[in-house]
């Protein structure tokens, strides 16, 4: 990162020496065009760099995220009323989103009632540490470094492995994840190899990364459009400078893709939750 | 030039992170986070919103069971009323027939009272007429013989003085008299 900057600042210098400096130029303090990589998601620390303490500008994000949701739902809770307000019922609507569409629509209504905390707030959560994304001076999904999505992936998995242990006892269990009935032996030496892959490694870790790998790609997609509008605006000359009102159209179009991205991809995670969950606590599958 | 170098640095940076696998104070602070927002919303949050949808729940079903109740009420005191409607038209029908059967029978039997009523009458009065009739008959026995003779002495001027004779003379005339009245009734 700071090579760019120091690179890109050097070599704008030279270029835009005598030319005419605008008030624009002077706020954004142009440096060239700036690539997004994936030291975008590494960003410097604010404390405590180097140790295990590392506290970046990603971190205060996600804690940013926690405080407004814990606030929204504290308040929410704090005046919940039997008649709900406009607020109220905006939350309701969330709470039951999650405990029908996701929930019951997966495991049915017996099986979903204990399910339901634990998946709204890995709903709630998701929500709103992708929508981050998109929100101007946060910037950056609290989602789109893996630690975060892996811990919740982490907590699915302890949780559909401990309640599958709990219902079957573990001999059973493992015998019906990794030997699934109704095929004949001889498909196992295939399929049980592929079922232990599944539902001790593949599982939580595809959570974890689908739910990174699409928020590491819009940030990207998003950097890219804007950091481009801005070369082309303030750096581009002639006709060129033009093409920049399409990369701000595009960078427009991303912003709103992204909310629909960060949704489904909560969705998604909560969704598969729920599949795994259930195939834990089902007799057979 | 610029976007070349900027991206050949940029290249050259990024390769030192692995975006699959994440660093020590990722994880530490990816688990303090989230433990804090699992734990508000598990211990906290979500039953205190969740004890609010079932009072709610609570509300409407009960509100819903006492509307049941307050229509089952109603349709029974209807069915009550129906019944007691339909028992009192089947007595006010029933008491109509049985008056009109009384009034039937009253009228047959004032009927045959009255015909027996009548009917003793003629016999009394036939039977009076025959006794009157009789007297009549034993009165004017009598007198007829007298007055006839009367009669036959001034027509004949012999004195029948003799009662026996006389009798004879009467009981003669008499016989061919009523011996007349049937010839000619």
């Amino acid at each position: 990162m700071r090579h760019i900057v120091v690179a890109a600042a050097a070599e704008a210098a030279g270029d835009e020496h005598g030319s005419s400096q605008n008030f624009f130029q002077w706020l954004f303090g142009s440096d060239g065009f700036h690539a997004p990589t994936i030291a975008e998601f590494y960003p410097e620390a604010l404390l405590w760099g180097g140790t295990i303490f590392e506290f970046n500008r990603i971190t205060l994000v996600r804690v940013i995220a926690m405080v407004a949701m814990i606030l929204v739902f504290a308040i929410v809770a704090a005046r919940a009323r039997v008649v709900p307000g406009r607020f109220q019922s905006a939350i309701e609507l969330v709470l039951d989103f999650v405990r029908i569409q996701i929930a019951e629509e997966v495991m049915g209504k017996q099986h979903a009632r204990r399910f339901v905390p634990m998946l709204t707030t890995l709903f709630v959560a998701i929500v709103f540490f992708n929508i981050t994304g998109v929100i101007p001076l946060l910037n950056i999904a609290g989602t789109s470094v893996i630690g975060l999505p892996l811990i919740m992936a982490l907590w699915v998995y302890v949780m559909y492995l401990t309640v599958g242990v709990k219902q079957h006892g573990l001999g059973k269990y493992l015998k019906n994840s990794l030997f699934p009935p109704g095929v004949p032996w001889p498909i196992y030496i295939l399929l049980t190899p592929i079922e232990f892959l599944q539902v001790f490694f593949l599982r939580p870790f595809t959570l974890a990364l689908r739910l990174t790998a699409n928020m590491i790609a819009g940030h990207l997609l998003l950097v890219v459009a804007f950091a481009g509008t801005q070369y082309l605006f303030f750096e581009a000359t002639g006709a060129i400078k033009a093409a920049g009102a399409l990369t701000l159209a595009g960078g427009f179009a991303f912003t709103l893709f992204e909310i629909f991205v960060a949704l489904l991809q909560a969705y998604v995670f909560t969704m598969l939750s729920a599949v795994y969950l259930n195939m834990a606590v089902e007799e057979e599958h | 030039m610029s976007i070349l170098n900027a991206v050949t640095l940029a290249a050259e940076e990024g390769a030192s992170h692995n975006p699959v696998i994440p660093p020590p104070y990722d994880i530490l602070w990816s688990f303090v986070i989230f433990v804090v927002i699992a734990v508000a919303f598990q211990r906290y949050l979500l039953p205190k919103l969740q004890k609010v949808l079932d009072e709610r729940a609570e509300l409407i079903e009960g509100g819903i069971s006492k509307a049941e109740k307050a229509q089952a009420e109603a349709a029974a005191a209807l069915e009550e009323y129906t019944a007691q409607l339909t028992e009192a038209r089947a007595e006010a029908a029933r008491i109509r027939e049985d008056a009109r059967a009384e009034a039937a029978q009253i009228l047959s039997e004032t009927r045959a009272k009255a015909s027996n009523d009548a009917e003793r009458i003629v016999d009394t009065a036939a039977r009076q007429i025959e006794a009157e009739r009789q007297q009549t008959i034993v009165a004017l026995r009598g007198e007829v013989g007298t007055l006839a003779v009367e009669l036959a002495s001034k027509i004949v001027g012999e004195s029948l003085a003799d009662d026996a004779r006389q009798q004879r003379v009467i009981d003669t005339f008499l016989d061919d008299l009523e011996s007349n009245v049937k010839a000619k009734g």
